[in-house]
């Protein structure tokens, strides 16, 4: 799909959350006995910890306010919300009315739960571009947000975060960045899954990578690039899936891009995987950094599997929306260190007989 | 009747989830949450107002005894907090108890209010944190 500017749609508003609670990975390899050369590996330094009474609609929310705060637009004119996540509160019965209720969005409007792994809020984006050029919706509201699962005790665990990330998806014209055009690769490819009452995901371990992460990103990139005549040069930032720190900036070059262009998106390291919120917190970094006429290569991905890549142009609106709520940066600095137990507590992975 | 029945769950949501306040036309005054009448000079005419979402705590108290189902949560810390058109009682979360003092300011967060069991709903509401910086 290329865009034009005349039916066309753009980022009005974003938004994050990240809750205060932090983990460190030498705090995980010293329960578990893993070596050091374990976690290093991973490119990591510290994961994000939802506290005991957050959960993925908490976040979605609080993610939300910042991003429509950023907008200015009337929550009444949101016409769609679509909320992305791999850790939905309830089996059945949607997180998207409760924040469309939450952020006053309702009664006209629609409301819906994605499931696609970590790509679920992407799906959101492109469905929210499509409502709003073909003038069905005036804005949308698209969320992604995970309190991120991972067994005890399995490498998964290191990474596994929590977070949120919203933006408020309108018309090209008065948005912060416009969408120049979107690609979207997915085949059946079996990385990572979750059965149906299963409390832990499980993973192909070495599979994750090549046949999956890689081959997906490099696939929805690529198509990006050439159906719109552009080279990695002509992006200032990039950004792809955070599921460590590693991947990214491996995929970053093995696609052609520099260190330069992926550091500033890049958030994994000091918060983790926040699954539904990784490539997309990272785009939010990068708005509250970029100068207007930037372009901008974001390529979420889930497994199962899936990516898109998305172009985007930072527009002169981008000034004025950046300090009407707190940055990526606010709540990556926002934080209280905890220790493994308290972590195991507040993520319910001690076992209580309940009523 | 479970004390957060779908019924209450539902009717209270709006002001459970906006910070949407009382307000008496015929006194001013404003309380949360709304109530059928003025509980201050008792007068049924009343509009609603949203709430500011930053205030100062008035007063605190650290609860040390909980109910088993917030267990996790020990100790719970209820605070008294000043929002300036109207004061509330609700919870403080993201602080250690020695770090609460009085007059600090602290920002609305949306949070799990109760969960019923493994099986019943999950109610969310506001309740609030320090601001620690900006």
């Amino acid at each position: 799909m290329v865009l034009t500017p005349e039916r066309g749609a753009g980022v009005h508003g974003w938004g994050v959350y990240i809750p205060r609670f932090r983990i460190s990975m030498q705090e995980i390899a010293r329960e578990w006995g893993w070596p050091d050369h374990q976690w290093r590996a991973l490119g990591m330094i510290e994961k994000a910890v939802a506290g005991p009474d957050e959960d993925s609609t908490t976040m979605g929310l609080e993610a939300s306010l910042n991003a429509i705060r950023r907008s200015g637009v009337n929550p009444a004119d949101i016409g769609a919300v679509f909320f992305g996540t791999e850790s939905k509160p309830y089996a059945v019965k949607p997180s998207a009315t409760v924040i469309a209720e939450a952020v006053g969005a309702t009664p006209l409007t629609m409301a819906s739960d994605l499931e696609f792994a970590c790509r679920a809020a992407s799906e959101g984006v492109k469905a929210s571009i499509g409502l709003v050029a073909s003038g069905m919706v005036k804005y949308a509201l698209v969320i992604g947000s995970d309190t991120a699962q991972a067994n005890p005790g399995d490498v998964l665990e290191f990474t596994a975060s929590s977070g949120a990330a919203a933006f408020v998806i309108g018309p090209s014209k008065g948005s912060a960045a416009v969408f120049e055009g979107s690609s979207t690769y997915v085949t059946d490819t079996p990385d990572f899954w979750r059965r149906e009452g299963s409390r832990y995901p499980r993973h192909g371990e070495g599979f994750t990578g090549e046949p999956a992460y890689f081959a997906h990103i490099i696939g929805a990139v690529r198509d990006l690039m050439e159906k719109l005549g552009l080279k990695p040069s002509d992006f200032n930032y990039a950004i792809f899936h955070q599921p460590n720190g590693k991947f990214p900036l491996k995929v970053g070059e093995m696609l052609g891009f520099k260190p330069d262009q992926l550091k500033l998106g890049l958030v994994t390291p000091f918060i983790g995987n926040t699954y539904n919120g990784s490539a997309l917190i990272g785009l939010a970094r990068v708005l509250d950094y970029a100068r207007p006429g930037e372009r901008v290569l974001v390529a979420p991905f889930g497994s199962g599997a899936g990516s898109d890549a998305y172009s985007l142009l930072v527009t002169d609106v981008v000034e004025e929306r950046r300090d009407k709520a707190p940055t990526v940066d606010y709540y990556i600095n926002d934080k209280i260190v905890i220790s493994y137990s308290i972590y195991a507590k507040y993520r319910e992975l001690i076992h209580v007989i309940r009523e | 009747m479970d004390w957060w029945s779908p019924a209450r769950v539902w009717r209270s949501r709006v002001y459970r989830y906006r910070l949407i306040a009382g307000r008496c036309k015929s006194c001013g005054r404003a309380h949360y949450p709304p109530a059928n009448a003025c509980p201050y000079c008792g007068s049924r005419g009343l509009d609603n107002v949203e709430l500011p979402r930053v205030g100062r705590i008035l007063s605190y108290s650290i609860v040390y005894t909980t109910p088993f189902e917030d267990k996790d949560k020990s100790p719970v810390i209820l605070g008294l907090i000043d929002l300036g058109v109207t004061r509330l009682v609700a919870e403080i979360v993201d602080v250690k108890p020695e770090d609460v003092k009085m007059g600090d300011r602290v920002e609305a967060v949306f949070r799990r209010i109760s969960v019923d069991g493994g099986t019943g709903l999950i109610v969310y509401g506001i309740k609030f944190r320090p601001v620690r910086m900006g």
